[in-house]
């Protein structure tokens, strides 16, 4: 298994190089937005990972309060701190190139409204994550993640029509966005590689987290033999 | 026990606490005022501007308003242990859920009902669209915010500052709700664009929300 897992991180690392390079070198110049579009590769990917994320997210919080097995509430910790991570870095590319492209950082934009709503709504579950008591904890934030879940549709309707007036997305992304082939062969070089990536991570946070309790639990079992002595 | 009348017990005593001790609906009233007279000193609106504002304002207040109520729904109940005495009790836990849900509504709407000659004098206000739409706003809108306050209430009361926790995992949740009533209720006020979507989408949101939370109540209450 762990051998397993090495050469997948040893993938990982190949297709982030390869597809970097693709991104950066190969695919070719925008012809109006110029080079700052190449953020696009790493953009839409980020928001494709975080989205997958979440979705994990939501199936082990979905699991846990049936089961209540530890496994299914590490994953869920690790895949919404990896998912997190990875809105973060779509919240920050997405204004650097908005900026020269719109000439605006931020736009209340169906899309952009959404993608921030639910960064606060995975925030706050780390939140009450970092907040609950004891034994509590799992069940909570498995609450808290079905509603955040539930939320996420009904906030995109609501701003999309709230918002109607804003200019569509430039990029849809994925098939109906016009895009140049070489252009489309480094995005989806890039949407695999930002997915292992996204893979490697949770593996690895699920690990620390499950090494975490175990941790915790032989110190709870250290402190009870040391009180009966 | 059945579920009705359990819940009617539970909101027949916390009406009667309530009606007693007045804690929630006070600090609610004197909060919401301080608000409406800070805003009307931060923004110092014309009877024009106040129109396409108040929508919002009024919504702003009543949510931080509300929180007080929200966060003394099951503080009460920790004290003498009776939160245990009800997860040890056979009845049922949706309808403690739904009576806690039911009172808190019925205090913000008391509280609405208090506030609205207020915002109506402080900002000088005259509605343009017909007034019976702002009440289904209103009674869709406060559902909207009480049944997730009501449950995030009982999750929160669980962790450690749980008067910070509340607002922190409550207002996230609510933002379609909070965006759905102010602009039903700035349409309506200024009579500009048909509140109608806006209404249908509380009503959704109140649907499915209730839905959830009915669900995940016992859960959340039995959590250890």
């Amino acid at each position: 298994m762990k051998n397993i897992f090495i050469a997948f991180v040893v993938l990982t690392i190949a297709l982030l190089a390869y597809s970097t390079y693709q991104g950066l070198f190969v695919a070719p110049t925008e012809q109006t937005m110029g080079e700052v579009q190449r953020i696009f590769y790493y953009h839409v990917p980020s928001a494709w990972t975080a989205g997958v994320c979440f979705f994990v997210n939501f199936l082990a919080s979905l699991v846990y309060p049936w089961k209540r097995n530890p496994a299914s509430d590490a994953l869920a910790v690790a895949s919404a701190e990896v998912g997190v991570a990875f809105c973060t870095i779509v919240l920050i590319t997405g204004p650097i190139w908005a900026r020269p492209v719109w000439g605006i950082w931020w736009t209340w934009d169906a899309r952009l409204t959404t993608t921030l709503v639910l960064w606060l709504i995975y925030v706050s579950y780390l939140v009450l994550r970092r907040f609950a008591a004891g034994g509590q904890t799992q069940v909570l934030a498995a609450a808290l993640a079905i509603f955040g879940f539930v939320d996420v549709p009904i906030v995109y309707m609501t701003i999309r029509w709230f918002r109607t007036q804003h200019p569509a997305p430039v990029m849809g992304g994925g098939e109906n966005s016009g895009l140049d082939p070489a252009m489309l062969h480094a995005f989806f070089w890039n949407l695999l590689a930002f997915t292992c990536v996204g893979i490697v991570l949770m593996v690895l946070r699920y690990r620390l987290q499950t090494l975490e309790e175990k941790v915790e639990a032989t110190h709870a079992a250290a402190a009870l033999q040391g009180g009966n002595r | 026990m059945t579920t009705f009348t359990m819940a009617r017990a539970t909101l027949l005593k916390d009406l009667r606490l309530e009606w007693r001790s007045k804690d929630a609906i006070n600090s609610m009233l004197f909060f919401a005022l301080l608000v409406v007279v800070v805003f009307s000193f931060a923004f110092n609106p014309t009877a024009e501007e106040s129109r396409h504002i108040a929508g919002g304002l009024v919504w702003v207040a009543l949510l931080f308003a509300a929180i007080f109520a929200l966060n003394q729904t099951w503080a009460r109940e920790l004290r003498n242990q009776v939160l245990d005495a009800y997860r040890v009790s056979p009845a049922p836990p949706n309808a403690l859920f739904l009576a806690k849900a039911i009172g808190n509504f019925l205090f913000v709407v008391v509280l609405e009902v208090m506030m609205t000659p207020l915002f109506v004098v402080f900002y000088s206000l005259r509605s343009v669209g017909p007034v019976w739409q702002l009440i289904v706003v209103a009674l869709l809108g406060t559902w909207a915010l009480v049944v997730n306050g009501t449950f995030f209430a009982a999750l929160s009361i669980r962790t450690r500052s749980r008067e910070i926790m509340l607002p922190l995992i409550l207002f996230p949740i609510s933002i379609p709700a909070l965006l759905a009533m102010v602009d039903a209720t700035t349409s309506i006020l200024t009579g500009d664009a048909s509140p109608d979507f806006w209404i249908k989408m509380l009503a959704v949101y109140d649907v499915v929300f209730t839905a959830v939370c009915l669900l995940l109540f016992e859960t959340v209450l039995n959590a250890e």
